[in-house]
């Protein structure tokens, strides 16, 4: 891009010092604490507990052992992989059909159908009447309610909508001659071309639903069905509590680690997902905010 | 002339199409309109369990209500917007760090840089606040560092202090948003026409030149049409992180007006009371909305939703 043989003068080396320093600086704080999570629950407990800064002490997957014997954590870790797989693929399902049948000009009341789906992006009814509505369908204390809300997505269906627009017609023509109907049509025909937007949208989608927990907090009352998220969420604010009261209590206390390592761990098992998964994910999460940025 | 005869034949295939449709339009209206209809309870003396016809009517009891529980509501309005003002001061940041991201040379630290500070936006905030935990509380990283430093006074505690709540809280916006907010000014700045820079480079302008008289400009579009989106969100400051930041020491200053709702809905069970704050809010939020969309209209040329 810039040509090298362009006299650089010295303020301007200066500034590319400096600018590199600031930039590494920062990217250092985004990152230490991750870091400073991962040598926490690799370390040994009792020695993590006097200090850590730069390294592990006292390497040991003991801690990973030993918070898997939580009663609640097992079943949380699955709860918690089940939502993110099932609620993805229900979201991927629901969303591209429908966006495919939207997509289709020849539809009888095609506008209004799309903007009765556009508008639910700008207005919503709230969270406690929305509450209110879920505890009436009875959607309290079942899976339902981490998959069903999500599944068809009015964003996801633009971005999916306009991708499949953009496929020259003649492909389903072609289909279509050869005696193709439109479930056909959309299986064998657009839905392998749609395979970008749909890899964008799953990982978004996954994300999402790894990372939620505040369905969990208003909607589940039952612990068997909370995800690990919420789990970690109730350890801290256990932790809070028990520091505000001077002394460890609760759940944590029955292990042979501190609770500091426990939820040290458990943050751990709860980011590792995304730390595996991100750098191969980053150019679909970037793909998806510039579709959203030209679309929005 | 294609076109037309091809409507008249596959008709069948229209209606099937509208009908296939139809399940989706039901489930949009179950689980987006209905709670919509939900609003109307602000205006019942709302009893879980009782038949909707049963409910009794009041009427604007509960907006009345609202004047009762105006040092509540005026606390969590100053704090919303506080809030608010504060991300909007720091909205500033993420184009700066375009820019600055950009002029580094080598693309490969480039690209890591710009992979490292997007991480943060992925996690959730329950895992930031057991970050936060570890590192900032009386007994974390931070305050032993201090301490091992021979730093004597009081241990550093900013997770329990309302002074600097807000401080804190937007620090932690920018440190988890920062890298991806700037993603759109790197897709802006990389739309600039290089020609412009060629050009400018041979009238003899210095980097410096170039960033101010080009590239600035350049993002000035972006910035303002987010700018004003997020006036239009003025007083939605984002609810999960409050939520999960909020304890008893910092509750006074973190409590936004979503909180709020929360707290007097879910919380206390005062559905009514709290649907009627929320309408209001959203009432707000849609005027705000609107005078934003027509000032841009009137200023740019074109409307932003």
């Amino acid at each position: 891009m810039r040509r090298k043989k362009i006299h650089v003068s010295r303020k301007e080396r200066v500034f590319d010092v400096l600018n590199v320093v600031l930039l590494c600086l920062f990217t250092l704080v985004c990152i230490y604490p991750f870091y400073y999570m991962l040598c926490y629950a690799f370390s040994d407990s009792t020695m993590a507990n006097k200090g850590i800064t730069l390294y592990p002490r006292g390497f040991t997957l003991h801690n990973f052992v030993e918070v898997f014997r939580l009663k609640s954590l097992p079943r949380a870790f699955l709860i918690s992989v089940f939502r993110t797989f099932a609620g993805c693929a229900v979201t991927l399902a629901c969303c591209s059909f429908f966006a495919y049948i939207v997509s289709k000009k020849e539809m009888y009341f095609r506008k209004l159908i799309y903007r009765f789906t556009i508008i639910t992006m700008y207005v919503s009814g709230g969270l406690i009447p929305t509450y209110l509505v879920f505890r009436a369908y009875g959607l309290r204390n079942t899976l339902w309610v981490y998959i069903l809300p999500g599944a068809v997505n009015a964003y996801y269906v633009i971005l999916m909508k306009t991708f499949m627009e953009q496929m020259p017609d003649s492909l389903e023509e072609a289909a279509t001659i050869d005696g193709a109907g439109i479930v056909t049509c959309f299986l064998r025909v657009v839905l392998p071309l749609s395979k970008p937007i749909l890899a964008t949208i799953a990982v978004f989608s996954m994300v999402g639903q790894w990372n939620s927990w505040f369905d969990a907090h208003i909607y589940m009352t039952r612990p068997q069905y909370y995800p690990l998220q919420y789990v970690l969420y109730n350890f801290l604010q256990e932790a809070q509590r028990a520091a505000a009261a001077m002394q460890e209590s609760g759940e944590a206390s029955g292990l042979a680690i501190t609770p500091n390592s426990v939820r040290m761990t458990i943050t751990a098992i709860s980011t590792l997902p995304i730390l595996f998964v991100y750098p191969f994910m980053q150019r679909y999460f970037v793909k998806g905010i510039m579709i959203g940025a030209v679309k929005g | 002339m294609l076109k037309i005869s091809k409507k008249s034949k596959i008709k069948p295939r229209r209606l099937k199409l509208t009908l296939m449709a139809l399940p989706f339009v039901i489930f949009i209206f179950l689980f987006c309109y209905v709670p919509l209809m939900g609003w109307a309870l602000a205006f019942f003396d709302y009893r879980p369990g009782l038949a909707f016809s049963r409910l009794k009517f009041v009427g604007f009891k509960y907006f009345e209500l609202l004047g009762y529980y105006g040092d509540d509501i005026l606390n969590a309005l100053v704090n919303t917007l506080g809030l608010s003002g504060l991300s909007m001061l720091t909205s500033l940041i993420p184009p700066l760090f375009a820019i600055l991201l950009t002029e580094v040379r080598c693309t490969r630290l480039k690209k890591g840089i710009q992979t490292m500070i997007t991480l943060p936006h992925f996690v959730s905030w329950i895992i930031v606040s057991a970050l936060c935990f570890s590192l900032f509380s009386t007994n974390g990283m931070v305050n032993q560092l201090l301490h091992s430093l021979g730093y004597a006074g009081k241990p550093v505690n900013v997770l329990g202090n309302a002074d600097t709540a807000w401080t804190f809280m937007t620090a932690l916006d920018i440190w988890k948003e920062v890298g991806w907010n700037s993603i759109v000014y790197l897709a802006a700045i990389a739309g600039i026409d290089e020609e412009l820079h060629d050009a400018a480079r041979v009238d003899g302008a210095s980097r410096f030149q170039r960033i101010c008289h080009i590239t600035v400009p350049g993002l000035t579009p972006t910035f303002i049409v987010l700018l004003l989106l997020k006036v239009g969100n003025l007083l939605s400051v984002g609810f999960e992180k409050y939520i999960v930041f909020n304890n008893s020491l910092m509750a006074s200053r973190l409590e936004v007006l979503d909180v709020y709702t929360y707290r007097i809905g879910i919380g206390t069970q005062d559905y009514s009371f709290a649907i009627a704050v929320s309408i209001l809010k959203s009432v707000v939020s849609i005027i705000l909305l609107f005078a934003v969309n027509s000032l841009a209209r009137r200023t740019r040329g074109e409307s932003i939703i």
